[in-house]
C-alpha cells in the first residue's frame, strides 16, 4: 500500500477498465474466427472473462487506505451536514471564529512585544545598564561618562558597551530649517547592536573625541535619506548644518533599522563625544547598553559592576555637585543590568499577560457554549445514531464521525477567526502606537498561525469530545426508547447545566476584571492633573542655538520677543513659557538638591532632590495651574534678577506645614563652592502631576527664567523652552501658521517642534490604561452575551423538551406566571451556582492585575456588586424569554399531539 | 458472493496463480488474454481460471515489481497491454519453483510410500 497508488487509483481504474475491454475484444475475435456469431461470441467472452466490475473493485480496493477513505467520506457527511442545518452552522462557526480570532489577535500582540527576540541579532547577548541608588531616593540612576569609561576599560563581560541618548538637532542647508529626532550614541553602541550600514560607513573610534574643526558625523535613518534627500545615493559626503555647527553626512542606515523603541524613531545619529580631561564622577544622564560575550548572563554583568564600583568612586575627580567618593558612598549605588528586551517593553508585559489570560477565558466559554449546542443537536440524532448502531456502525465509528464533524466546524471557525484576527490586530495596532512597545514587531506570522491552528485543534476537542463521548456511551440503548429516554436526558441536562454554570463563572470573572478597569480610569479621571485640560493649551518646543545668540540675555530677549508676537496673535488668551510642560516624559525631568534655610543637613548627606523647572510670568496662567498663595514671578523680578521662587503646595506642607507658612521663607538650589545662594518663596501653586496621573504629584521648585550666581553658573538659563499658549484654537492649523510665523519673524532658521496640546498629553499618558479598559471591555462584553446565550439556550431546551408535561399541567389549572416563574427560577439557580463559583474565582485571579488598578482595591465592593446586579438582570432576561413560550403553550394542542 | 475459503488454501491457490503467470512470461512478454488461454492450454485445460481473476493477480505482481506492464498492439490489431517479467520475478520464480517442487516431493513420498 503506499500514497501514490491511493491518489493515483482513479486513473489506474480507468487503466484496468480499457485493460479489461481489450481482453473482451480479442477473446471475441477469436470466437468470431471460431465461426460464432458476433453475438454469440461477446455473450461467450464475457462469460470468460467473468464479472468486470467486481474484477475492478477488487483491484480499487487493493490500492485504498482505508482509515483515509473512512475520513473522506465523514468530511462529506460533515459538510452535509453542515449545509442542511445553516442556523446551527452559523451560530457554531461565529462563536468560534469570535474566540479564535480574538485569541490570535491577542497572542499576535503578546509574541510581538514579549516573546519575539529584539530585530538585532543574537538579541540575547544585550543588556541594559542602569543602576539603583537607594541612598538618593530616586527610582533608577542612569550613567554617567566616568563610569562608562570605566566599565569600558576594567569590564571582563562586556564584547560591547555603549552610552547614547536622545534629543534633537536643527537641520538646516536643506529648505526649511528643521529639528530632526537625533540620537546621540558612542560609535560602540552600533558594534553592540551588530547592525550594518546600508551606505557609508558606521562611526570611528577617533570620532569619540571632540575635534576641533572636524564637521560632526551624521548617519540618517533610512526614512530621513527617503523624505530629505529621496534616497539619493551620492549623499554620503554631503555638508549640512546641525545646530550651527558644519556636519557631513557618513552613513544611512538599512531601512528595517530601528533603536530599541525609541518614538518617534531618530532621523539622525551623531556620535556621543567626550573630552576625558573634564569627565568627573557626576553627569548620570545617559543611558548604556552592552553586549555580553556569549554565554553571560545579566547576573555575571551585575557582579561584574559591582566589582568596579568602588574601582570607579576612587578613579574620577569629584564632582562640585555631587562631592567626591565619601558623599556617593551614601548613595549606595548598585548595578541594576536587565535584558535589553525588558528595558524596551517595560511595564506592558503584566496587562498583556492579563488580556491573554481573560481572552482565553473567552474562548473556553465559547467552547462551552459550542459543547452545549452540539449536544442539544446530538439529541435530535439519537435516534438515527440508535438506528445505525442496530445496523452494525461501531461506536468507535460513530464517536469519529462526531468528532470529524466537530473539526470541521471548527476548522471553519478557525479560518474565520484568523480573518477577525486580521482586522482586530488592524485596530489594535492603529490604536496603540502611544500604548505599545515594538508595535512594528506585530504581524501574524508563521508562529501567530500556528496557534491559531492549535488552539482551533485545542477548540475542537473541548468540545467534540464531550458529544461524541456521550454517544458512545449511550449506544446499545434500544431505539424504542430513543424518543423519550427519560434517565437519559436527565443526565445530559446534567451536564448542560455544568456547561452553563462555567460559563457564568468565567463570565463573572471577565467582569469583574472589566469593572475594576473601569473603576480605575474613573479613578484617573478624578485626579487633578493640576493643569487645564478642557480648554485648549497649545504647547510648542523652540531652541535658541548659542551660535547665534551668545549670550543668555540676547536670548531671553529673543524667546520675549517670541513670546510678545504670539500674545498678540487673534485668538490668543494667555502665553508664556517654561523649560517643560508636564507629562513630557523622563527626558525632561531635571532633579535638584534643594537646601532648606533653617533646615539642617547631616554633614556628609545630600538634601531630598526635588524636581526643577524655569517659568516665565503668566506660566500658571496659562497652563492652568492654581495659585494657593502669594504671587507669581514678574517679568519686574526677572529684569532685576530678583532672588526668588515658586513652590508646589506639598513642598510646603512637607517642610513648614502649610503653603502660606512658606511664604517669605528661603531655598538654595545645589550649593556652589561659595555656599548656599538663598532665594525668597514668593508663591506656592498646586501639585502637578507631572508623569501620570497615576503616578503621586512631585515635590516641584520653579525658578524664574534666568538667574546669577546659581549652582555654579555664573548665569543659569535654558535654550530650549516650551510655549505654552491658551487658546480656543489650541490644536488647529491656524494657530499653528501663525505661532510659526512669529517664531520665524524673530529668527528665520529656529524651528519649531514637538508641536501639541495638552489633551494630547494628557490622552496620551491614559492611553495604557484606556487600552487595557477597552480589550477587556470588549473581552467581557462577549463573555456576558455567550453567557447569557448559554442559559438562553438551556432554558429554552428545557422548556420544549417539557412542553408536554407544561400541557397537562396546565389542562389541570396551572397559572401561567406560576409556570413562568419556575423556569425563570431555574434559570436564576444556575446563574447563582455559577456566580458563586465565579466571584472566587475572581477573588483568586485578580490579584494578577493588581499592577493595572489605581485607585480601587482589588476586592472593590461596588464594583463585586454592579457585576452581580448586571448578571442576575442579563440571567432573568435569558430565561424570561424561554420561559414566556412555556405560558403560551396550548394545552389541547398539546395534549392532542401527544 | 463468492465462496470463502479458509486463508491457508486461498494463499496457496494464489501463490499457485502467481508462479503460473510467472511462468507464462518466461517466453517473452504476452496480455492478459494470451497469459489466461497459455496457462489453461499449457495445463491440458485441467486448470480452469475465470480469465478474469487473472487481473488482480496481474496487479498484485505488478504492485510487487515482478512483472512490467506497457500498452502495445495484438496479433489482430487491437490495442492490449502487454506484460514482461522483471528480474525480480525472474528471481521469484525460480524460488517458488524450487519450493515447489519440494512440496510436490514431500507429498509425493507421503501418498506413494516406498514403491521402489
Amino acid at each position: 500500500m503506499n500514497w501514490r497508488r491511493f491518489f493515483r487509483r482513479a486513473s489506474w481504474d480507468r487503466d484496468r477498465a480499457e485493460e479489461l475491454r481489450s481482453y473482451l475484444e480479442i477473446e471475441t475475435d477469436e470466437n468470431i474466427a471460431r465461426g460464432m456469431s458476433l453475438d454469440a461470441a461477446r455473450r461467450a467472452a464475457h462469460l470468460k472473462l467473468g464479472n468486470t466490475v467486481r474484477i475492478r473493485e477488487e483491484i480499487y480496493r487493493m490500492n485504498t487506505i482505508s482509515p483515509l477513505d473512512t475520513l473522506g467520506r465523514d468530511l462529506r457527511l460533515a459538510l452535509r451536514g453542515m449545509r442542511r442545518r445553516p442556523g446551527f452552522t452559523l451560530a457554531v462557526v461565529l462563536t468560534l471564529a469570535l474566540g479564535i480570532g480574538a485569541n490570535t489577535a491577542i497572542f499576535a500582540v503578546v509574541d510581538g512585544i514579549l516573546i519575539k527576540p529584539l530585530p538585532y541579532p543574537d538579541a540575547g547577548e544585550l543588556v541594559s545598564i542602569e543602576h539603583v541608588a537607594p541612598g538618593l531616593g530616586v527610582p533608577e540612576l542612569r550613567m554617567s561618562p566616568s563610569q562608562y569609561f570605566t566599565y569600558r576599560e576594567e569590564g571582563r563581560v562586556f564584547r560591547y558597551i555603549g552610552l547614547y541618548a536622545d534629543g534633537g538637532r536643527t537641520i538646516t542647508g536643506i529648505g526649511e530649517p528643521e529639528q530632526a529626532r537625533s540620537l546621540i550614541l558612542t560609535p560602540d553602541v552600533l558594534q553592540a547592536l551588530g547592525v550594518a550600514p546600508q551606505l557609508g560607513r558606521l562611526f570611528t573610534e577617533a570620532e569619540m573625541t571632540p575635534g576641533p574643526s572636524a564637521p560632526i558625523p551624521l548617519i540618517l535613518s533610512h526614512a530621513y535619506w527617503q523624505r530629505r534627500f529621496g534616497g539619493d545615493r551620492s549623499v554620503i559626503g554631503r555638508r549640512l548644518v546641525a545646530d550651527s555647527n558644519p556636519a557631513e553626512v557618513v552613513g544611512v542606515m538599512p531601512q528595517g533599522f530601528r533603536f530599541l523603541d525609541m518614538e518617534p524613531a531618530a532621523e539622525v545619529i551623531s556620535p556621543l563625544a567626550f573630552d576625558r580631561g573634564r569627565v568627573n564622577l557626576d553627569n548620570f544622564g545617559f543611558r548604556s547598553l552592552a553586549r555580553l560575550k556569549p554565554g553571560l548572563t545579566a547576573a555575571d554583568a551585575n557582579a561584574d559592576i559591582a566589582r568596579m564600583l568602588p574601582l570607579w568612586l576612587n578613579t574620577w575627580p569629584p564632582s562640585r555637585f555631587t562631592g567626591g567618593p565619601t558623599e556617593l558612598e551614601k548613595w549606595r549605588i548598585a548595578p541594576a543590568v536587565e535584558p535589553l528586551k525588558d528595558e524596551v517593553i517595560g511595564g506592558v508585559g503584566d496587562m498583556l499577560w492579563v488580556l491573554m489570560a481573560t481572552i482565553g477565558m473567552v474562548l473556553l466559554i465559547a467552547c462551552a457554549n459550542v459543547a452545549n449546542l452540539m449536544l442539544v443537536r446530538s439529541e435530535s440524532r439519537r435516534h438515527e445514531f440508535a438506528v445505525r448502531t442496530a445496523l452494525g456502525a461501531r461506536r468507535g465509528h460513530i464517536a469519529r464521525e462526531v468528532l470529524v464533524e466537530s473539526l470541521v466546524l471548527s476548522l471553519t471557525g478557525g479560518a474565520v477567526g484568523v480573518g477577525l484576527a486580521y482586522a482586530g490586530l488592524t485596530l489594535i495596532v492603529r490604536m496603540a502606537p502611544a500604548t505599545l512597545p515594538r508595535v512594528e514587531d506585530i504581524s501574524l506570522d508563521p508562529r501567530v498561525m500556528a496557534f491559531a491552528v492549535a488552539i482551533t485543534l485545542v477548540s475542537s476537542a473541548l468540545f467534540g469530545l464531550l458529544p461524541a463521548v456521550k454517544h458512545a456511551a449511550q449506544l446499545g440503548q434500544p431505539i424504542a426508547g430513543a424518543g423519550r429516554g427519560a434517565s437519559a436526558s436527565r443526565e445530559r441536562q446534567r451536564t448542560r447545566n455544568a456547561l452553563v454554570v462555567v460559563q457564568v463563572a468565567l463570565a463573572v470573572v471577565l467582569l469583574v476584571a472589566s469593572g475594576l478597569m473601569i473603576r480605575t480610569f474613573q479613578a484617573l479621571l478624578d485626579v487633578q492633573p493640576g493643569f487645564a485640560t478642557a480648554v485648549g493649551v497649545q504647547t510648542a518646543r523652540v531652541w535658541v542655538p548659542p551660535q547665534q545668540v551668545r549670550e543668555a540675555e540676547r536670548a531671553l530677549q529673543t524667546q520675549h520677543d517670541i513670546l510678545d508676537r504670539i500674545a498678540a496673535l487673534p485668538g490668543v488668551k494667555a502665553a508664556a513659557f517654561g523649560s517643560a510642560v508636564p507629562l513630557e516624559g523622563p527626558i525632561r525631568v531635571v532633579l535638584q538638591a534643594i537646601v532648606v534655610e533653617g533646615v539642617n543637613v547631616e554633614p556628609g548627606t545630600t538634601p531630598p532632590l526635588r524636581r526643577m523647572k524655569t517659568v516665565s510670568p503668566g506660566y500658571f496662567g496659562a497652563i492652568g495651574t492654581r495659585m494657593i498663595a502669594g504671587r507669581d514671578i514678574t517679568w519686574n523680578d526677572i529684569a532685576g534678577r530678583a532672588k526668588v521662587a515658586i513652590i508646589s503646595e506639598n513642598f510646603a506642607r512637607e517642610v513648614w506645614g502649610a503653603p502660606s507658612a512658606a511664604l517669605g521663607k528661603r531655598i538654595s538650589g545645589p550649593a556652589s563652592a561659595t555656599g548656599p545662594v538663598w532665594r525668597e518663596i514668593v508663591g506656592v501653586v498646586e501639585d502637578v502631576h507631572e508623569d501620570a496621573m497615576h503616578e503621586a504629584a512631585p515635590t516641584m521648585v520653579y525658578w524664574p527664567v534666568i538667574m546669577e550666581n546659581f549652582g555654579g553658573n555664573d548665569v543659569f538659563f535654558s535654550r530650549a523652552i516650551n510655549l505654552v499658549i491658551r487658546s480656543d484654537e489650541a490644536g488647529r492649523e491656524s494657530l499653528l501658521n501663525g505661532v510659526r510665523n512669529a517664531v520665524w519673524s524673530v529668527n528665520a532658521t529656529m524651528p519649531v517642534f514637538l508641536v501639541r496640546t495638552m489633551k494630547d498629553l494628557y490622552d496620551e499618558s491614559m492611553a495604557r490604561t484606556s487600552f487595557a479598559l477597552v480589550m477587556l471591555g470588549i473581552a467581557a462584553a462577549m463573555a456576558l452575551m455567550l453567557g447569557v446565550i448559554g442559559i438562553y439556550g438551556v432554558i429554552a431546551y428545557v422548556v420544549a423538551q417539557r412542553s408536554r408535561e407544561i400541557g397537562i399541567r396546565l389542562a389541570l389549572g396551572a397559572a401561567p406566571t406560576q409556570l413562568k416563574r419556575m423556569f425563570v427560577r431555574q434559570g436564576l439557580v444556575l446563574t447563582a451556582v455559577g456566580a458563586g463559583v465565579g466571584l472566587v474565582t475572581a477573588i483568586a485571579l485578580t490579584q494578577w492585575m493588581s499592577s493595572l488598578l489605581f485607585g480601587v482595591e482589588r476586592l472593590d465592593p461596588p464594583t463585586y456588586a454592579a457585576v452581580l446586579g448586571v448578571l442576575a438582570a442579563a440571567a432573568a432576561m435569558a430565561s424570561y424569554v424561554p420561559a414566556r413560550r412555556a405560558a403560551a403553550v396550548d394545552p389541547v394542542e398539546t395534549l392532542i399531539a401527544e | 458472493m463468492p465462496q470463502r475459503e479458509s486463508p491457508m488454501q486461498s494463499e496457496m491457490l494464489q501463490g499457485t496463480l502467481d508462479m503460473l503467470v510467472l511462468r507464462t512470461l518466461v517466453i517473452g512478454p504476452a496480455h492478459g488474454h494470451t497469459i489466461a488461454h497459455a496457462i489453461e492450454r499449457g495445463s491440458e485445460d485441467v486448470l480452469q481460471i475465470e480469465h478474469g481473476s487473472l487481473y488482480p493477480a496481474l496487479h498484485r505482481l505488478e504492485n510487487r515489481g515482478w512483472i512490467a506492464s506497457f500498452w502495445g498492439t495484438s496479433d489482430n490489431n487491437r490495442k492490449a497491454k502487454y506484460y514482461r517479467l522483471t528480474p525480480a520475478g525472474r528471481k521469484q520464480l525460480a524460488a517458488q519453483t524450487t519450493r515447489w517442487e519440494e512440496i510436490v516431493r514431500a507429498i509425493g513420498r507421503i501418498l506413494k510410500p516406498s514403491t521402489e
